[in-house]
């Protein structure tokens, strides 16, 4: 048999394949509307809809709220490329001390550790709090520190003990053979980690990875507690001035829209690299 | 130095005594290796000479993989002397790394670089470790891989290839160095018995260009036919070595014998 001429056997299983994707693909649209449908329902006939629909979702309050808001976003923008990239680059030091082995180098692998413990433990908003204040109250300098770089420095802290752990994970996950035949061609241990471990566990801890940076961009907003002038306080201040919180719900879209083309990215990294170097991974 | 291929002494019937009077390449004396207090090779003595090849054998366990990679420096030893062209490489002060570049290794499972071109595998070591500039080593790497005949895998990642095609890049990955010695870890076990072939007709054509060979392999028939020196380990030790023809064919020690009618029932011979 040929490609070009299927069999009648194989072209019923193809017409029966394509008739079980479209009854699928019409249960999945139909159990969707109806699920949107009764959460409407649900939701526009609590008894408080109407004062809830006014304070929450006020179109003239959110238009009006916009502007500032976007700007403060632009400062959390600023502060998150600093951020993410600032941890990135401790995290993966962290990873690497800790992956160290042998006796002499046991006391950077405490540090590490004892970093990772530290700074996974205390809750970011307490750790923002003790750098945001305390590190000024130190009066290093008679000037006064900028909260945003204190906050940026307590948010790197934080995300970098957990991405480490992230890193470690990946390193740990390439298998010994790789390092084995790096070294058997005479590759040295940094140059075994830079060249083959390290790309290899990149790739395979760049889903988690992104999913710690959609994390970071709403944290982000916390420093606004160090009050900067963020998209979080921005919408703080709007909301005050209006007694309303539509502009609280205009500020998390506004970050919803930040994450999604991340989580896009991510989906397309992970395929790509699937695609490349993987064959017949259909199951 | 001999220049070009090497006359191989083809006797079969080369009684047990001294072997041809080459340079000495690789000499292991007295190798000692023990996990935690599990002795797995107990005082191994041996050596391979240049252009020679030398084949381990010896069921699994016996501590065939173990000696490549100790003498590859790839494990630390726990006693005796390894010298590669008379310099004790077992010595803590050399430079480990810079002994492990004059050594090609191929493993059982290939151990290529999945997130490298087949190309990349080979030119990796040229350009990193031996300063080699990326334009010859790539040159150089499409000669090689013409040579194993995967001219047209260049640009492939290594999981899209067959096992045999993954273990012929391996090989050329590994002889891209141009190696002192190449150590070979039963470089076909994972393979396919169809597949099979193509990889140990390669090694017979690198034996036939001069290549100094220390291999550990269950194909029995191939070490008849390419080796000159076989070895039988057993349980840490040398058991029994001589050339291929005596030790495989008329086996003096009641373990070779042993294990050699095991093959035979096994069809490996």
């Amino acid at each position: 048999m040929t490609l070009e001429q299927p069999t009648p056997l194989e072209l019923s299983r193809r017409s029966l394949r394509a008739r079980r994707s479209r009854r699928s693909t019409l249960t999945a649209l139909a159990s969707t509307l109806v699920f949107a449908t009764v959460l409407y329902l649900a939701v526009t006939s609590a008894p408080g809809w109407p004062r809830t629909q006014a304070t929450f979702l006020n179109p003239q309050v959110a238009w009006e709220s916009l502007p500032k808001i976007l700007e403060g976003l632009w400062l959390n923008i600023r502060v998150l490329a600093v951020a993410a990239v600032a941890t990135l680059v401790l995290a993966l030091v962290v990873a690497l001390l800790r992956t160290l082995r042998g006796p002499v180098f046991l006391p950077l692998r405490l540090l590490a550790t004892g970093f990772v413990d530290l700074f996974r433990g205390i809750p970011l908003i307490v750790l923002l709090y003790l750098i945001g204040f305390g590190v000024p109250a130190l009066r290093f300098t008679d000037e006064r520190i900028n909260p945003v770089y204190l906050g940026t420095v307590a948010l790197v802290l934080t995300y970098a003990a957990y991405v480490s752990e992230v890193f470690r994970a990946g390193i740990d996950s390439v298998h010994p053979s790789q390092r084995l035949g790096a070294r058997s061609l005479g590759l040295s241990y940094g140059q075994s980690m830079k060249l083959v471990v390290l790309p290899q566990a990149v790739r395979r801890v760049t889903p988690p990875l992104l999913n710690d940076f959609v994390a970071m961009q709403k944290d982000v907003g916390l420093i606004s507690l160090l009050g900067p002038l963020d998209a979080v306080r921005a919408a703080q201040i709007a909301s005050q001035s209006t007694f309303n919180f539509t502009p609280y719900v205009v500020a998390a879209l506004l970050f919803v829209l930040l994450s999604v083309p991340t989580a896009r990215l991510a989906d397309w990294a992970s395929a790509r690299a699937t695609r490349r170097e993987q064959s017949g991974a259909a199951l | 130095m001999p220049s070009g291929p090497v006359a191989r002494d083809t006797s079969l019937d080369l009684p047990p005594g001294p072997r041809r009077s080459e340079e000495v390449v690789l000499d292991v004396r007295g190798l000692v290796k023990a996990y935690d207090d599990t002795a797995v090779l107990r005082g191994i003595d041996l050596t391979v000479a240049e252009h020679e090849v030398v084949t381990l054998i010896g069921s699994s366990g016996s501590g065939k993989s173990t000696l490549l990679r100790c003498a590859g420096v790839l494990e630390p030893i726990s006693d005796g002397q390894i010298l590669l062209d008379g310099q004790d490489i077992s010595d803590p002060r050399v430079d480990a790394d810079g002994v492990r570049a004059r050594f090609g290794v191929v493993f059982q499972a290939f151990n290529l670089f999945p997130h490298m071109t087949v190309l990349d595998n080979i030119t990796l070591a040229p350009r990193v470790v031996h300063g080699v500039p990326a334009k010859e080593a790539r040159q150089r790497a499409e000669a090689l891989l013409d040579r194993v005949g995967l001219a047209d895998k260049a640009d492939a990642y290594p999981d899209r290839l067959s096992g045999g095609q993954q273990q012929r890049a391996a090989i050329a990955r590994a002889i891209a160095v141009e190696p002192r010695v190449l150590l070979l870890d039963e470089i076909t076990s994972a393979l396919d018995p169809e597949l099979v072939g193509e990889v140990l007709a390669l090694v017979r054509e690198l034996a036939g260009g001069g290549a100094t060979i220390l291999m550990a392999t269950h194909e029995m028939g191939f070490a008849k036919q390419v080796a000159d020196h076989v070895v039988f380990l057993d349980q840490g030790v040398v058991c029994e070595e001589g050339p291929p023809a005596r030790v495989l064919g008329e086996p003096t020690q009641p373990r070779t014998q042993e294990f050699l009618r095991r093959v035979i029932d096994a069809g490996r011979l």
